[in-house]
């Protein structure tokens, strides 16, 4: 054969009369082909034998084929352990080019199967339900054992598939019926549910007439509970997160164990000496990857890799590959102050403090006091002495102290992402709960946002990070601190991992959303996890709804409405509304904004009380009617009011000080010594009458 | 969190001494910043000057440990070096014993050192001495108190103790509890 054929890749074929003569090298191949002497092709390759030497040969695989069939015990790898069997037979023959994972068709060869297939399914009458049963039974027989590649049974089923009513039936009332009563074993379950993924892939070639989309996902989903033993809600959660082929994949990775991973500890030895002596011992490990340096996957090992004497004197420490990440993402500096508000059982803080070298300062917290007790023996053994260990709630963290360089927060979730460690989530979690999480979550994210400093020469960046894959608990937490803070996503520094989503449903996420990452057991190899990296870039605490004049607390909270859209809530409030406006106003008119600057440090020194301030914009807005000019009145009213009680804290903020000062820039009119439109209203009706009088 | 009393720094110093003799001075006055010891729930911790300040703002209640403990005060006021301490005694220890890998495990799981186990030991080893024990490997195990002098150690038979066991890293994952 000249050219390469590959008949994967279906070439389109010219308008004009030859190509319509010339079918295809897979049609001219199948005129060659015939059933018995495909063995010798699987097995010559590229080269030609006669077919004589072979045939003997083919005939003593079709019976060992057929044992090792009866052996096999997952119906949906038969045939690929089939392949395996062949591939196995075929060594003998010390081919290397038969590249196949699963045996030994060429391309070619397949597509020549395929349309002798197409021919004969064409006169044949199946019946939908025996053609499932017929996939099974044949491969008994004598046909169907030169399948070797699993492939290419798909692809026959395939092409049977669409020439008949879709293989796959769902099943009826009576079947039902029957399977309440005796349940179906865990293999047919099993290909029923590849069958129906199948069909749902390729929808509309492969539905029953009549039959709904949604009836086989619900068939799917009743399969996927019973095969794997989730409750139903979580079933519909995951199949909202993934596309139906990487749900399985996904709900297969839950079914096995991560692989065990230690981190070296860079403050006690280095990853080559650790490394070496436990080899010495008789572990089997390797690096875990280009992206860790200190990382080791532990692959088996003759004594307890938690217990050698390595681990004693705190040379490694036992973490998964997962909890690597949201360190990386934080990296801490030397000398830094540090906080790890859910810290236990001490993995990350420990490896932040090698990270630092033992110098500055980490504070260790978690509201667990039993769990605590495993962060203080983790802190000891590995030899950290810079931490100091507290068991605090998380949420009332700022007021004990605030000022962090940096903040990790791995906030407790549902735990949906190391379903492999706890199989009891798949059970255990329902709505309430992941509600239940994510309102924990959203409280601790913002005590955390309040212990950074932003000001900070050297960070002001918070981590959160859950095990989690669940949306309610990652991308909604983020954004919902992206509008109650002023903070902004970040790149977290790792180049794997997917993309977080900016839109799920029907809630649509800030865009930023893209930078923070999801890992998945399924195709990271390590649990499921979230990782996003915030900045802080202003100590000042947006209110929630400008209209409402609540007491200010302290110093560094001040109102200050800030002057990005974006940020505010949505309210229907009417200041609300103009503000945005306002915003528009001042970027054009920089200038103003410099005299302003003064006037409002006029305003500051002379109203510097905070009480007088409320009653008296109360009294202000009383006096004001409810006309546009009036709210703009309102408006600067309001803001100098704010401008008195905001703190120092404003005047330093660079940008920030800018555009309040623009949003100031319409107190000119008292700050000039004029008054408001209405005031001078009021005053010239007042006039008009003493002059009347 | 309280500094230590007069009685309590000497109770204490007297036990480190056994162990690293007069070094105590280069626990307290490092090159990099002074250290100081401190009492909270009867346990003594070492902490550098900056962390303690730290460590101010935190309430009694919800303080669990700070920088590295040392070790605690008994009822009876007496001190009790903790297997904590063992990366600041390491260095600074006069008296060292080596132990052979055999007998590795059975230290680790608290049993005392016997002749057999005995990989080396350093000269002048007096009886009732603190000594530190490493594996020969040079990684520290803990620490205990010498049983015999070193001129006995030669000559006394295998199966009898030579070093009493004190404390050793296997207690990270026996007695986790008792770290706080």
């Amino acid at each position: 054969m000249g050219r390469k054929l590959d008949p994967t890749n279906t070439v389109k074929r010219g308008p004009g009369r030859k190509s319509r003569k010339q079918k295809g090298a897979e049609t001219e191949l199948a005129k060659f082909i015939t059933d018995g002497d495909y063995q010798m092709f699987l097995k010559t390759h590229n080269n030609w034998i006669s077919i004589d030497e072979h045939w003997e040969e083919e005939e003593e695989e079709e019976e060992q084929t057929k044992q090792t069939k009866k052996g096999a015990k997952d119906q949906g790898k038969k045939s690929a352990k089939l392949g395996i069997k062949e591939v196995e037979e075929e060594e003998d023959d010390d081919d290397d080019e038969m590249v196949d994972d699963y045996g030994a068709l060429l391309p070619i060869e397949r597509a020549a199967k395929k349309e002798k297939k197409k021919k004969e399914t064409m006169a044949q009458e199946s019946d939908d339900d025996d053609d499932d049963d017929d996939e099974e039974e044949d491969e008994d027989g004598g046909d169907k054992e030169k399948k070797s590649d699993a492939d290419s049974d798909e692809e026959d089923t395939v092409q049977a598939n669409m020439d008949e009513m879709d293989a796959f039936r769902l099943p009826d009332a009576e079947e039902c019926e029957k399977e309440s009563i005796i349940p179906l074993d865990l293999k047919t379950i099993y290909q029923r549910i590849k069958d129906n993924v199948d069909v749902l892939c390729n929808f509309s070639t492969k539905r029953e007439v009549g039959k709904e989309r949604s009836e086989y996902i619900s068939l799917l989903k009743k399969d996927l509970c019973t095969y794997y033993s989730y409750n139903n809600f979580l079933i519909e959660k995951l199949m909202d997160l993934f596309p139906l082929s990487e749900l399985v994949d996904f709900l297969e990775a839950n079914e096995i164990q991560r692989p065990v991973t230690i981190r070296t500890n860079t403050l006690k030895t280095r990853r080559r000496d650790l490394a070496q002596a436990l080899i010495n011992r008789g572990v089997n490990l390797d690096p875990l990857g280009k992206w860790s340096k200190v990382g080791l996957v532990i692959y088996d090992s003759s004594v307890p890799v938690g217990a050698t004497p390595e681990y004693l004197s705190g040379q490694y420490m036992l973490q998964g590959a997962s909890s690597f990440l949201p360190v990386m993402a934080l990296s801490p500096q030397e000398g830094e102050l540090v906080l790890d508000m859910s810290s236990a059982p001490g993995g990350k803080t420990t490896y932040i403090a090698q990270l630092m070298r033992n110098t500055g300062m980490i504070v260790a917290n978690d509201a667990n006091a039993d769990r605590l007790k495993s962060v203080v023996g983790n802190v000891h053994r590995l030899g950290v002495t810079n931490t100091v260990i507290c068991n605090y709630d998380g949420r009332q963290f700022p007021k004990v102290m605030s000022g962090f360089d940096r903040v990790l927060l791995d906030a407790p979730c549902s735990g949906t992402g190391v379903i492999a460690k706890d199989p009891a989530v798949k059970t255990s979690k329902d709505e309430a709960d992941i509600q239940r999480s994510a309102h924990l979550q959203k409280e601790l994210i913002l005590s955390a946002i309040d212990s950074v400093n932003a000001e900070s020469s050297s960070g002001g960046y918070l981590v959160y990070c859950t095990c989690s894959i669940m949306v309610e608990e990652n991308e909604w937490v983020v954004d919902y601190a992206l509008k109650k803070r002023n903070v902004k996503l970040v790149p977290i520094g790792l180049d794997f991992g997917k993309e977080g989503f900016t839109r799920f449903k029907e809630r649509r996420f800030h865009p930023t959303l893209r930078l923070t990452r999801r890992f998945y057991p399924h195709s990271h190899n390590m649990d499921g996890f979230f990782v996003a990296k915030f900045k802080k870039f202003s100590n000042v605490v947006p209110t929630a709804t400008a209209g409402k004049e609540k007491d200010i607390t302290d110093a560094p909270e001040a109102t200050a409405v800030t002057g990005s859209p974006e940020e505010k809530p949505s309210k229907s409030d009417k200041k609300k509304k103009t503000v945005p406006g306002k915003a528009g106003d001042l970027k054009g008119k920089p200038q103003a904004n410099g005299t302003a600057a003064k006037k409002t440090a006029n305003i500051k020194k002379k109203g510097k009380r905070d009480s007088p301030a409320g009653p008296k914009k109360a009294k202000i807005a009383k006096m004001d009617g409810e006309t546009v000019q009036e709210a703009e009145a309102k408006k600067p009213a309001v803001k100098t009011a704010d401008d008195t009680k905001a703190s120092k804290a404003e005047k330093k903020e660079g940008s920030r000080f800018e555009k309040k000062q623009g949003k100031n820039r319409k107190a000119t009119t008292k700050a000039n010594g004029r008054m408001g439109k209405n005031k001078f209203r009021k005053l010239k009706n007042m006039l008009r009458k003493k002059g009347g009088e | 969190m309280r500094p230590l009393t007069d009685e309590e720094t000497k109770t204490m110093f007297e036990k480190l001494s056994k162990y690293i003799g007069d070094n105590i001075k280069l626990l307290v006055d490092r090159p990099d910043g002074s250290y100081c010891f401190r009492l909270h729930n009867d346990r003594v911790y070492y902490m550098s000057e900056k962390i303690l300040k730290l460590a101010t703002h935190i309430s009694r209640d919800k303080l669990v440990s700070v920088g590295t403990c040392f070790g605690k005060f008994t009822k009876t006021i007496k001190f009790r070096l903790h297997i904590t301490a063992l990366d600041f005694l390491a260095p600074y220890a006069k008296f060292k014993v080596w132990v052979k890998s055999g007998a590795e495990q059975s230290f680790l799981y608290g049993n005392h050192v016997l002749k057999a186990g005995l990989g080396r030991i350093t000269e002048n080893t007096m009886q009732y001495q603190g000594v530190v024990v490493y594996s020969m490997t040079d990684v520290p195990l803990g620490f205990g108190v010498a049983a015999k002098s070193t001129l006995e150690c030669r000559q006394v038979d295998p199966m009898s103790i030579v070093v009493f066991h004190q404390a050793d890293v296997g207690e990270f994952i026996r007695n986790e509890d008792t770290l706080t």
